[in-house]
């Protein structure tokens, strides 16, 4: 791409830079640095929470009672229970915490799940052409166009049969929310694939004599994870979205099992007409936060990935706060005006 | 190009222009090449749907498994033809679908057509209002975004629009409720209309079903107002979640006609600002947005069976809902087959519209 002109251009360090947020971090300013930094900060919050749920709640998800006995339901907060009960008696606190770890246990399935899928299809797809291109692409076109939700709840039903555990839950979860994603990683990656096939390297190493599948892997694919990072963000946010509106629809994971914010959600229906609030405020929030904060960074990804979307420094007419970034970063003039 | 510039959000928007580009033919042929495209839609999603549901069992073991002895479960699979292969149940149900019949549901032996009759209107009310919402809130605002691009309103209203994706249509409904149902006591809780004025509605002959025309036809103020009252909170939970979608769009594409040529040209000959953006930059950005009202039918169908449970809103979603909790699976196979077919065809319609509004599309 660019010549960093202010460090050793070798070594660890350029590595580091070239790494996909990590580049886009350095390339961006002002509004676009903050949104990204935002997200970037919402998203390690959470997985932090995720990581060290069972450090940070105060109880376990599935804990009825302590040794002062049982908790009683639709507490509010209290410093007992600084979230409340629901009203099946648990503590808000700890069920959000414990969420986080759902969630991302879901986003990891999903999301490894559809990428693998949807990148061989895709690269098969879009590098072999033919016949089997073109089914694939009614396929990924009608099940492009069809309502999110209702294909997962179909998917659920099948996986699940209505009811499951821990691990049963998040794998249904996440195949009802492959089965939707499969088709945009497609089209991405054949896309690409088609762009790149006609370069002249996929030619030469014909030539060579390499087989089909080492051109696809080694030469078509490395050439077509460009838009990966900002498909990655956008799907992990709508796996939540998915997972969450599963959960509401009594489709989620038992209680019992593990935490989940839309399940919280749907039980707290009810306790909202009474007036109480806290049991559906924070597990909305949760939800709203980790969503936020992941697809700020998919938006700066895609602003800075389009240079007409990409706040430029130079600009006539600039605005104040352009300006003022601008003079800020001033060692990564070159890259960001290339 | 501006139809690209929304790259992951609308890859079939950029996708359909350009395979229609080999045709030629024009206007008359493009339609026939889409019109005959609803067909496979349809087969497939019909298709997939039967799969998921019949590859794993049958839907009166689902739903009835634990409750009835082994030797009932069996007669009653029996009686319904669920011990068949499955190549011949998959060939009746394709031929049930073509003559129009998506089966009848376990629980309350209702056909799911007239579910559709019965329900389709409420469901067709509610994306209305989401989608006036979302116009109302959407356009202005993008518009808005787009020329102070990268000051600080540009940031307030991006956020604004992640937001709007960001929360679950439940919760922004539950919030909404918690705000003006229950703290400030000003709209109601749920439902459509109030018992009063759902008697009024429903004893005038030929309902529509639609609340809204019914109230306006019964010509009483009262009816009419409590209608719209009941509207609000879920109209604005469902259409929140689009308007955001339609601001990142508009002002993504009115930055990109903004900075066209023709538009320094109207700007140097005096054409006023606020003139430059209405006219000269959103209207050739308005087309990508017809194309993704198209796309969003279908996030406003999923949508619509959260926002319909949240607010017992009793439409087609509402069914789906409580059909699920009833594990009345041969009801939720035939109402997502029967939205299949829905959403195909309103796809369709879109791209006639969008081929009408812009040339290029159809060349």
């Amino acid at each position: 791409m660019s010549e960093n002109v202010t460090s050793n251009p070798r070594s660890l360090g350029a590595v580091w830079r070239r790494l996909p947020v990590v580049h886009q971090l350095r390339q961006s300013v002002g509004l676009q640095r903050g949104m990204l930094v935002a997200g970037l900060v919402i998203t390690g919050i959470f997985l932090l929470t995720a990581i060290f749920a069972p450090l940070l709640a105060p109880y376990s998800f599935n804990q009825l009672r302590d040794d002062a006995g049982r908790f009683s339901p639709q507490e509010p907060p209290s410093a007992k229970h600084l979230l409340g009960t629901t009203v099946g008696g648990f503590d808000v606190l700890s069920r959000v915490i414990w969420g986080s770890q759902t969630a991302l246990l879901v986003i990891v399935f999903a999301v490894l799940l559809s990428i693998f899928a949807g990148i061989l299809l895709g690269l098969v797809s879009g590098y072999l052409g033919g016949w089997v291109d073109r089914v694939l692409v009614v396929i990924a076109d009608a099940v492009y166009a069809f309502p999110t939700l209702l294909l997962a709840i179909v998917a659920a039903i099948v996986i699940t049969g209505g009811e499951s555990d821990l691990l049963g839950g998040v794998l249904a979860a996440s195949i009802s929310i492959t089965v939707v994603f499969v088709p945009q990683y497609f089209r991405v990656i054949r896309a690409e694939a088609v762009r790149v096939k006609s370069e002249a390297f996929v030619e030469s190493a014909k030539v060579v004599g390499a087989r089909a599948p080492r051109i696809m892997f080694r030469h078509v694919l490395r050439n077509s994870t460009r838009t990966l990072p900002l498909i990655f963000t956008l799907n992990s946010s709508e796996a939540i979205l998915t997972l969450a509106g599963l959960g509401f629809l009594g489709f989620g994971i038992e209680p019992t099992q593990a935490a989940e914010w839309g399940y919280d959600l749907n039980k707290s229906l009810s306790d909202v007409t009474a007036g109480i609030w806290w049991t559906s405020v924070f597990p909305g929030l949760a939800i709203v936060l980790v969503v936020l904060g992941i697809t700020l960074i998919g938006e700066s990804l895609n602003d800075l990935a389009d240079p007409r979307l990409r706040a430029r420094r130079r600009r006539r007419g600039s605005t104040a706060a352009d300006a003022a970034a601008a003079a800020a970063p001033a060692t990564i003039e070159t890259e960001g005006a290339r | 190009m501006t139809t690209t510039t929304e790259a992951p959000a609308s890859p079939p928007t950029a996708a359909k222009p350009a395979r229609s580009k080999s045709g030629g033919g024009g206007l008359a042929r493009y339609l026939l090449v889409r019109f005959l495209l609803i067909f496979p839609t349809v087969f497939i999603l019909v298709t997939m749907v039967f799969l998921f549901m019949r590859v794993t069992g049958d839907p009166i073991t689902a739903a009835q498994g634990g409750r009835l002895s082994a030797a009932q479960l069996q007669e009653r699979i029996h009686e319904a033809g669920y011990d068949r292969p499955i190549l011949v149940q998959y060939f009746e149900y394709l031929g049930q679908i073509a003559r129009g019949d998506f089966g009848t549901t376990l629980t309350d032996n209702q056909p799911v057509t007239k579910l559709l009759l019965e329900y389709g209107g409420a469901t067709l009310e509610l994306a209305f209002y989401a989608l006036i919402v979302a116009l109302i809130v959407g356009i202005p605002l993008g518009m808005l975004a787009a020329y102070l691009r990268d000051r600080w309103p540009d940031a307030v209203l991006r956020i604004f629009a992640i937001l709007c994706y960001a929360t679950p249509v439940f919760f922004a409904g539950l919030l909404l409720k918690l705000i003006f149902s229950v703290w400030l006591d000003v709209l109601p809780v749920a439902g459509r209309a109030s018992a009063r004025t759902e008697l009024q509605i429903t004893s005038i002959d030929s309902p529509t079903g639609i609340y809204l025309i019914d109230a306006l036809r019964t010509g009483n103020g009262a009816v009419i107002g409590d209608v719209l009252s009941h509207a609000v909170l879920p109209g604005l939970a469902l259409g929140l979640l689009t308007a955001g979608i339609f601001l990142r769009l508009v002002r993504t594409n009115v930055i990109g006609t903004f900075s066209m040529p023709y538009v320094d040209a109207a700007r140097s000959r005096g054409v006023r600002e606020s003139r430059l953006v209405r006219k000269h930059a959103l209207r050739p950005a308005l087309v990508p947005i017809i194309t993704v009202m198209g796309l969003q039918i279908a996030v406003l169908l999923g949508g619509a069976v959260l926002t319909e449970t949240t607010f017992e809103w009793e439409g087609l979603g509402f069914q789906v809902a409580h059909y699920l909790q009833a594990r009345d699976f041969v009801a939720v196979q035939g109402i997502v087959a029967l939205l299949a077919v829905i959403v195909a065809v309103t796809n369709f319609i879109v791209d006639i519209v969008a081929a009408i509004v812009d040339p290029r599309v159809r060349f």
